[in-house]
Parts: structure tokens; sequence; C-alpha cells
């Protein structure tokens, strides 16, 4: 691509690889906190809902510099990874993945809550009739019948991960190749005379990106919904 | 012994329920109004509520026991169930839905039970349709299907027909008959409606907040007099075992009952074919003799047994036919001027077209 020069172009690669590491690894775990806050009631189930939707309503310079604190060198869990699992967050790609998954699981949990609370509990007794035990009441009903809001959830998720910058800029900083993502491409680019040109082309792939994720998303889960059978 | 046996309490917010009884074999009708307690009393049978107190088993195996702390959850009981809006699921076709038990359970499908559980329900041609192209009625005969598929050891039906129009009704209830003459499986049918429970229940248990009120065969609490208000005194009436002899030509059928003969419009079945004949009381005229130049077809020698006073004007009068027992409801004046007491002699007059044809059902 002739108009992306290879700073921009490593800045939208970095980016899909983060967005696309956040949104899978951070999938199966808001999958089982949708589940648990849809379909039980346990002591602690409102922080737990307070903490999961946490990051949305905060500033992303404070989910950054929680992470810092707590996963940088000098934080207790990151000292622990880095000693015992060789486990580095803070500058690296992986940190800006892990930030990015932070800040889009509020809205992957929203989402696959609101579809998980929509499957008919009746049908999950009824599965639980023919010998299903738990398990395969989630795997054969419940999941089937909610993954239009669980591939939602997870498209803006990923949509989310794209843009994220607040909360990358803090914890990982803005290091071309490693870190630096779309956002704080164009951030950059913003700071250096005659970088308009640059900021142009990256604010028009990351729209194009943000439609695709949009508009795929939607004709996903219609076509899902025909499939089982509900729309 | 394969019964159910169930004695168990639980409260529902203001409502308890508490109820003991056994469901030997063949169909046991729980039967009451609305708000009886009958789903609450099958859920706890499912596994789907646990009960505060009491014991639920099932042949020897125990479900259920408070006093033990023990509770199989659904998934652990072999226990099919109906339910009344058939509940198949959305995402999986008719066939899918038919190998649902066997894929949870991780059993190899059994392909000769599929096909015979196919072939009786009727149900070859729907396999590849998703339920949402299925009518009410197949949607149910699938699900009843289902039930079955998942090999269980009772099965529960919650007013299967509840959500059917009459005609869709009519298009199962024969399926069901051959699934109590076929599968020896016992049946706990909840329902509200008699003429399902007339045609289908050899026991019946009769529930009225909360509280078991009767329990006992179907043609031994259809008969009682001091039930008949629980059932309803309109659609009360009680249960003539008979037999099929000829078709006439006429368009009527001549059935033998243990008191004499029936001339019923025409039942579709052989001759020989057994059957079960609900006559309400309210359709049963007495006379004292044998009347003459009367249009009605059939009249029956009958005694009195016993006489019960009901609250209004009216009477129900149990009497002795041959073998059975039938009811009959009339007024108290009338009662007075025939002197209805046990013992007297009189005669039944059914009319033939009366009788309506789900009144009459192979048994």
């Amino acid at each position: 691509m002739g108009w992306l020069g290879p700073e921009e172009w490593q800045a939208v690669t970095l980016s899909l690889k983060v967005a696309f590491w956040a949104t899978l690894l951070s999938l199966p775990v808001a999958l089982a906190v949708a589940y648990l806050l849809s379909r039980f009631r346990f002591p602690g189930r409102d922080i737990l809902n307070g903490l999961v939707h946490l990051p949305l309503v905060m500033p992303p310079v404070v989910t950054g510099y929680l992470l810092l604190a707590s996963l940088g060198p000098q934080g207790v869990i990151g000292g622990w990874l880095e000693a015992h699992l060789g486990l580095v967050f803070a500058f690296r790609w992986t940190g800006a993945a892990l930030a990015a998954a932070v800040m889009g699981f509020p809205l992957m949990v929203r989402a696959m809550r609101l579809s998980i609370e929509a499957v008919d509990q009746r049908l999950e007794d009824a599965s639980a009739t023919l010998g299903a035990a738990p398990w395969r009441v989630f795997a054969t009903v419940t999941l089937p019948l909610s993954l239009p809001g669980v591939l939602t959830g997870a498209i803006l998720a990923f949509a989310k991960a794209m843009g994220e910058f607040g909360a990358t800029i803090t914890f990982v900083s803005n290091i071309p190749g490693e870190t630096r993502t779309l956002a704080s491409a164009i951030y950059t680019f913003l700071q250096v005379p005659g970088g308009e040109a640059a900021v142009v082309a990256l604010v028009g792939v990351s729209i194009v990106i943000s439609m695709i994720a949009l508009v795929g998303s939607e004709a996903l889960a219609r076509a899902l919904s025909r499939r089982i059978g509900m729309a | 012994m394969s019964g159910l046996s169930v004695d168990i309490s639980h409260r529902v917010g203001a409502f308890t329920l508490t109820a003991a009884f056994e469901a030997p074999g063949g169909v046991t009708a729980l039967f009451g109004h609305s708000g009886a307690g009958k789903t609450t009393l099958v859920n706890a049978v499912a596994g789907l509520l646990r009960p505060d107190r009491g014991q639920i088993r099932l042949g020897d195996r125990v479900l259920c026991d408070s006093a033990a702390r023990l509770c199989l959850p659904p998934h652990q009981r072999r226990i099919g169930y109906v339910f009344q809006e058939g509940r198949l699921f959305p995402h999986l076709s008719a066939a899918a839905n038919l190998a649902y038990p066997a894929r949870v359970t991780g059993r190899r499908p059994d392909a000769a039970a599929t096909a015979r559980v196919v072939e009786m329900l009727g149900i070859g041609p729907l396999l590849a349709r998703r339920p949402g192209a299925l009518s009410g009625g197949e949607k149910q005969r699938v699900a009843i299907g289902r039930a079955l598929l998942s090999a269980p050891e009772l099965l529960l039906m919650d007013e299967p027909l509840a959500a059917l129009d009459p005609e869709r009704k009519d298009e199962i209830l024969p399926y069901l008959e051959r699934l109590r003459d076929e599968a020896a499986l016992p049946i706990l049918y909840v329902s509200h409606v008699m003429e399902e429970v007339a045609r289908l229940a050899t026991s019946v248990v009769l529930l009225a907040e909360g509280q078991v009120v009767a329990a006992g065969l179907a043609e031994v609490l259809f008969a009682d007099p001091d039930l008949a208000p629980r059932f309803g005194l309109r659609q009360a009436g009680a249960l003539l075992s008979g037999q099929i002899i000829r078709h006439h030509p006429d368009g009527l059928s001549e059935i033998a009952v243990s008191g004499g003969q029936l001339f019923l419009p025409h039942v579709a079945a052989d001759p020989g074919t057994r059957l079960r004949v609900r006559i309400e009381a309210q359709d049963v005229i007495l006379a004292r003799d044998r009347p003459q130049g009367l249009s009605a077809l059939n009249i029956l020698p009958a005694v009195v047994v016993a006489v019960k006073q009901g609250q209004g004007p009216g009477v129900i009068a149990q009497l002795k036919v041959g073998e059975d027992l039938i009811l009959a409801r009339l007024t108290a004046r009338s009662a007075l001027a025939l002197d209805l007491v046990p013992g007297r002699h009189c005669h039944a007059i059914v009319k033939s077209v009366a009788v309506a044809r789900g009144d009459v059902a192979r048994f």
C-alpha cells in the first residue's frame, strides 16, 4: 500500500495483532463471567458486576495506571510473574493486548450477558430432564442460543481494542514496533510537523476497520439468528 | 414394582402443597383446577424443584429424601417430561431434537427405538424440519418422541394438549392412547380436562388447594357422587367399559356394556374393540317404569345406590348398571317424585347423540 508508510503499516498490523489476541483470550473469561452473572445468585455478585464494569466508567488513564502499578516490574503481580514465569507485560505488545482486553471486557460481558439472559431457561430445564448434565446444558442449549450476542460482544471488544489509547499508552508507553498501536501512532504523527498525511491515512484505516467490524457483526448476528430459528 | 411414590410438602409464598400418593403404573392422571399445585408437584418429581420436605421414590430408587439430604438432579432421574409448550430446541431440526437425549448422555442413538417412536407418533415426514416450521400438534408429537427416546422409567406429561386447538387435540389423543397401551411405561398425566382424563387415565389423583382430595381407579372416582362437585358438576360423568358388537347400516354402533347394549353414533373401530364410554351425569334421564314411545335409544335397567344432595336444587344419583356405576344429575324435586332411595329399581335413559365422539375411547 503506497499511501501507508512502513511506520504506519507497522502500527496497523500491530493493532490488529493486539486486538486479535485481546479478543481471543478474554472471550472464554467473559463468557464464564457473563454466565455466572446471568444465571446465579451468590454473595459478592454485585461486587463482581461492579469490577467488570469499572473500566467502562473510569478514565482509561486510571485503568492504565492500575495495570502499571500491579503488573509493572515493580508491581506485586508483575514482579511475581516475571520472577516465576518469565512473563513481562510492561512496555511489551502483550501488555498492550492486556490493556485492550481489560478495556473491552465490560462491552463483551454486557453483550454476552444480555443474550444469555434472553435464552429461555425452560429450554435448559427441558435439556436437563433429557439427561444433560449442567455443562452439557450450557454447551448444547445456552451457548448455541446466545451465540449471536456472544459474537456481537466479541466484535465490539475487538473494535474497542483496535482504538484503545489511554490505558495502553499509560501502561506500555508508545514504542514503535512494540506498543505503538493505531491510536498511539495517530497521536504521535499529530505531534510531528508534516505528519498530517499519515494521520489522515491512519484515520481512514481506522474508520474502515471499525465499519467492517460493525457491519460484519450485524450481518453475522442476523444470519445466526436465522439459523437458530429465532428470527 | 416400577411405580412412583410421592410424599412431599413444599411451600411457595402463601401456598403450601402437601401431597402423598402412589402412581402404580399405566396412566395416572393428576387432576385439579389451575392453582391446585399440579405443576409444582410434577416439577418436584422431575427434579426441577426441590421440595422442602418429603420423599420421592421411583421403583426401588430414591430420587429425593429430605431426611437423608438427598435430591438427585433432573439429569440423573431418568424421567421424561413432556411440557405444555413442547419446548423443542429451536436451533435443532426435529431429527436432532429426537437424537438429543442420546447425544447429551453419550449413548449411541438407538436406530430401532427411534424408528419405532417415529412410526408410533407419525413424525417421519417432519424430521428434517426445524420447530419453527412445525404446527403446535406436530411440535407436541416430536416433544413426546424426544421424551420417550431419553429411555425414561417414568413419563411426566404436564397438560400436553392445553396449548392446542380442538382438532390438534384429536390428532394427538390417539397417539397418547397407543403410548399407554404399547409402551410399558408409567405415565403421570397432568390435566384439568375431564374428557382427556376419562380417555386416558387408569388411576386418578384429585388435587385441590395443594392437597390430595382423593386417589384411586378412574372408574371408581368418576362414579363417586361426593367427588362430582370437585370434577365440576357440568362435566361430571362416570365411565362404562364395553365392547363393540357390530356397526349398523344406519350409522350406529352397538356396544355391549355389563348392563345391556348401548347404541352410539358410529365408532371408528372394529367389532370386538374394547372401549371406555363416558356418560355425563347431566345427559342421563331416570324413569321408574320402562318408558314407551321414546326417541332415546338407550334404556338401561338400573338400581339406585346413593343420592347426594348438593347446595342448589340439584342432586346427583349414583346407579348400578350391570357391573358398572353411573351418575345421573337431576333436580331434588324429581328425585322426590320418583322416590329415589337406595335399592330402588329404575331405568337410566341416555340419548345416543348426547355421547360425543370424544367420550368414546379405546381402552
